[in-house]
């Protein structure tokens, strides 16, 4: 059988053995959680709750500026704590509402069932999901809604739904296909209905042939929805690789899936979408990978939005040996922590704890000019050249060489035997370029 | 919870290939090559092996010293700058001949310009050529395998300025397993092509480079002698086309790093060794087809840019 795939790309060992067969397990109710204003690539949300306040489960705590933005939604029902600037998986300070759980859960008495399909048009739709706090939930978090409302002029025809899951060691997606498969599909039929879409492909990596049998089953009546085995190799998951995976469609440099009329969406955030018509309930637990040769237990938990990261450390036994780097997200992409305070949030698609040993920097040692790097990136850049004007500060040469086209998978440094940071370095010249860019506009 | 975290940038997995395992594969690619020398040409060619060796190493070493970097032979490149440079030479070679060759190899050719990955020629060939055109005589005193040393000629003398193979020349079985005269590496033709293929199994070359290289002169020495099998065979197996095209011309450091551009690369080599041993004054070509087409990589590179994904005409609507 030929499975689909993209040209370039790595094969890092999976590591998804430890939690590819737990099926999901419902997290302890956090105490205190920490809703950050900001899940979501745009403009931060503003709170409208203050100090004092009861919320319940499903009411929105921050409302949405902006267009490229959702709003968020209280995940346990209690009292607000505190309204202040706090430590985000990010990296930065983010204004959070902090609320302490009664235990109760409370469901909000606006939440009820938004009706089916039939009933629903694309505005509607698309109403009910930005109201919903929903957002890519394969770690980007870039607000749906925007997704679904393209200009005048640009038609979608075509979705995409992202089941590769190609980080190693997560494997949230994969219980969610093989746990959930008619809500998948019934998600991605709203998004089809939404934009009008005729031909739908769900893409699963072929190293998880349960997944790939159930999603088949689940669409066994649906003739427009196909499901798609694409080489298992990283980064199958990159939104551009799957688009020409699917449709041997070429994204054009800095533009949009929607220039070449296809949307995509992960398995998870179709889900959602299902779970919100069919419920209403907005967007405020998703499933999250906890996994990593220093975590005792791994597992996969169905966590609440604002849960902070070491309850859910905890609730995995702990530590089994000092820890020496987490982080939230993959391996490839993911974003390593400074604590274990942060709270986890609708991107949260996997917490990873490493070992010391794990952590340590391998020596870097001479370019051999090898041209690994070269060979593995999925957009065809030379990250060796890049690398080396980014450090030499030469940053014109970085330009020409297209760094703004790297789509930071991390694939180059991957291979580097030499060890060379290279996505490190591309990124800084990638800020450098558009700084000045942002300079000259001015 | 008090713990010291490591916050760094993604990707936090690395590959495992390091610098050091591709050099060792390298090494290991080259044994078999380097045990038929030794069982054709005996204690000599062990001889020669450990003197070029050991020289390249602590040539490196004592540069490194001096210039107060940091000591890289852990990294075994100048081992195998010294092996390759060894089973580039005669038998026969006095013993200062791998002892001045590793050295300028290292010292001149690599640490000069900034040590492993800077040189932008292959330091064994670079050696190697320098050797030859400085000590021409001791360069190219071929004995024929065995104990005794009796000089005698390397196949492609044979076939010098000739559309055919002269009755006199050696055997063509005996050019494939080694039983010939000629610099110690570049007899036994199926060894070395055993390890390039381990090489590409491992994946620290690509098939692509000896292919075409072998494949452009198989081609044009067809053609010259009219479509004599017998001949363009022998110019495969004869010479350093072998060694050349498995373990020189795909030298990362002197070479392209576009894919385009190392096909290029490979063909360049090809043409410019056909050339020069049917029309040039000497009857090998490898070696200065190597070094001419290293010193055009960069600009090779430059023109063969791969296309970015996505460099495509936009179609706005």
């Amino acid at each position: 059988m030929k499975f689909l795939t993209f040209k370039g790309g790595t094969h890092p060992p999976t590591y998804k053995e430890p939690t590819a067969n737990l099926s999901v397990e419902k997290a302890i109710d956090p105490s205190v959680v920490v809703i950050p204003m900001q899940q979501h690539i745009g403009a931060p949300c503003e709170p409208i709750v203050k100090v004092g306040d009861y919320v319940k489960v499903g009411q929105k705590v921050g409302e949405a500026k902006g267009f490229v933005s959702v709003p968020v939604h209280a995940s346990v029902s209690g009292e607000v704590k505190a309204v202040q600037m706090m430590l985000s998986a990010s990296g930065t300070e983010v204004l959070s509402v902090v609320i302490e759980s009664d235990g109760r859960n409370e469901i909000d008495p606006s939440i009820s069932p938004k009706g089916d399909i039939g009933s629903l048009d694309p505005k509607e739709i698309i109403e009910i999901i930005k109201e919903g706090g929903i957002v890519g939930m394969g770690g980007a978090t870039f607000p749906t809604h925007v997704k679904l409302s393209p200009p005048p002029g640009k038609k979608l025809d075509t979705i995409i739904l992202n089941g590769a899951e190609c980080e190693p060691y997560l494997t949230a997606d994969h219980r969610i296909m093989l746990e959930s498969p008619d809500e998948i599909v019934y998600g991605l039929k709203v998004i089809m209905k939404a934009v009008q879409a005729e031909k739908a492909y769900i893409g699963i990596e072929n190293n998880k042939p349960d997944a790939i049998e159930a999603m088949k089953k689940a669409v066994a009546n649906e003739k427009d929805i196909e499901v798609v085995s694409l080489e298992t190799k990283y980064p199958q998951g990159a939104e551009k690789q799957l688009i020409t995976a699917c449709t041997q469609r070429v994204v054009p440099s800095g533009g949009l899936p929607m220039d070449v009329g296809v949307l995509v969406n992960n398995v998870a955030t179709a889900a959602q979408i299902a779970k919100t018509i069919k419920t209403g309930m907005p967007l405020i637990e998703r499933i999250t990978t906890v996994s990593g040769k220093a975590i005792k237990t791994p597992k996969n938990l169905l966590i609440k939005v604002g849960t902070p990261m070491k309850d859910i450390i905890e609730q995995c036994g702990g530590y089994s040996e000092k820890p020496g780097k987490i982080i939230m997200g993959g391996p490839m992409m993911g974003m390593a922590q400074q604590g274990v305070e942060v709270p986890l949030t609708k991107g949260s698609s996997g917490v990873l704890l490493f070992t010391e040993q794990q952590a340590k920097f391998p020596e870097r040692s001479n370019c051999i000019r090898c041209a690994k790097c070269v060979s593995v990136c999925p957009v065809y850049l030379q990250p060796l050249f890049i690398s080396k004007y980014s450090e030499n500060d030469a940053m014109d040469h970085a330009e020409k060489y297209r760094a703004l086209d790297c789509i930071e998978c991390g694939s180059c440094s991957y291979v580097c035997p030499a060890k060379i940071p290279l996505l490190q370095n591309i990124r800084v010249a990638k800020r450098s370029i558009a700084d000045k860019k942002r300079k000259q506009a001015k | 919870m008090e713990e010291r975290l490591v916050v760094s940038s993604s990707p936090h997995i690395l590959g495992e290939d390091t610098t050091s395992k591709m050099m060792l594969d390298v090494i290991i690619a080259l044994l078999p090559a380097t045990i038929a020398a030794m069982f054709y040409f005996r204690s000599s060619a062990a001889f020669i092996v450990a003197l070029a060796i050991i020289t390249a190493v602590l040539a490196e070493a004592v540069v490194q010293k001096i210039r107060k970097q940091p000591v890289t032979i852990k990294d075994l490149s100048a081992v195998v700058t010294g092996l390759l440079l060894a089973l580039n030479l005669p038998a026969s070679a006095p013993w200062w001949i791998p002892v001045v060759g590793s050295a300028f190899a290292i010292i001149i050719v690599k640490q000069i310009f900034g040590g492993i990955g800077q040189n932008f020629m292959n330091p064994a060939l670079a050696a190697r050529i320098m050797m030859t055109i400085s000590w021409p005589e001791q360069m190219t005193r071929w004995v024929a395998p065995g104990v005794d040393s009796v000089s005698a000629a390397t196949p492609l003398s044979f076939v010098k300025d000739a559309t055919a193979v002269p009755g006199n020349a050696p055997e063509l079985m005996d050019m494939l397993f080694g039983n010939i005269a000629g610099s110690m590496g570049e007899t036994s033709a199926i060894l070395l092509v055993l390890g390039g293929l381990y090489l590409v199994y491992r994946g620290v070359i690509s098939i692509k480079i000896p292919a075409i290289y072998i494949g452009t002169v198989a081609v044009a020495t067809l053609l010259y002698s009219g479509f004599d099998f017998y001949f363009m065979t022998y110019h495969l197996l004869g010479g350093s086309l072998m060694i050349g095209a498995f373990y020189m011309a795909t030298d990362y450091a002197s070479g392209c790093v576009t894919p385009k551009g190392r096909m290029i690369f490979a063909f360049g080599c090809g043409v410019l060794t056909t050339v020069i041993r049917l029309f040039g004054g000497y009857p090998e070509g490898v070696g200065f087809s190597i070094l001419i087409m290293n010193s055009m990589t960069p600009f090779i590179d430059r023109f063969t840019s791969p296309k970015v994904y996505g460099e495509v005409q936009r179609q706005d609507a």
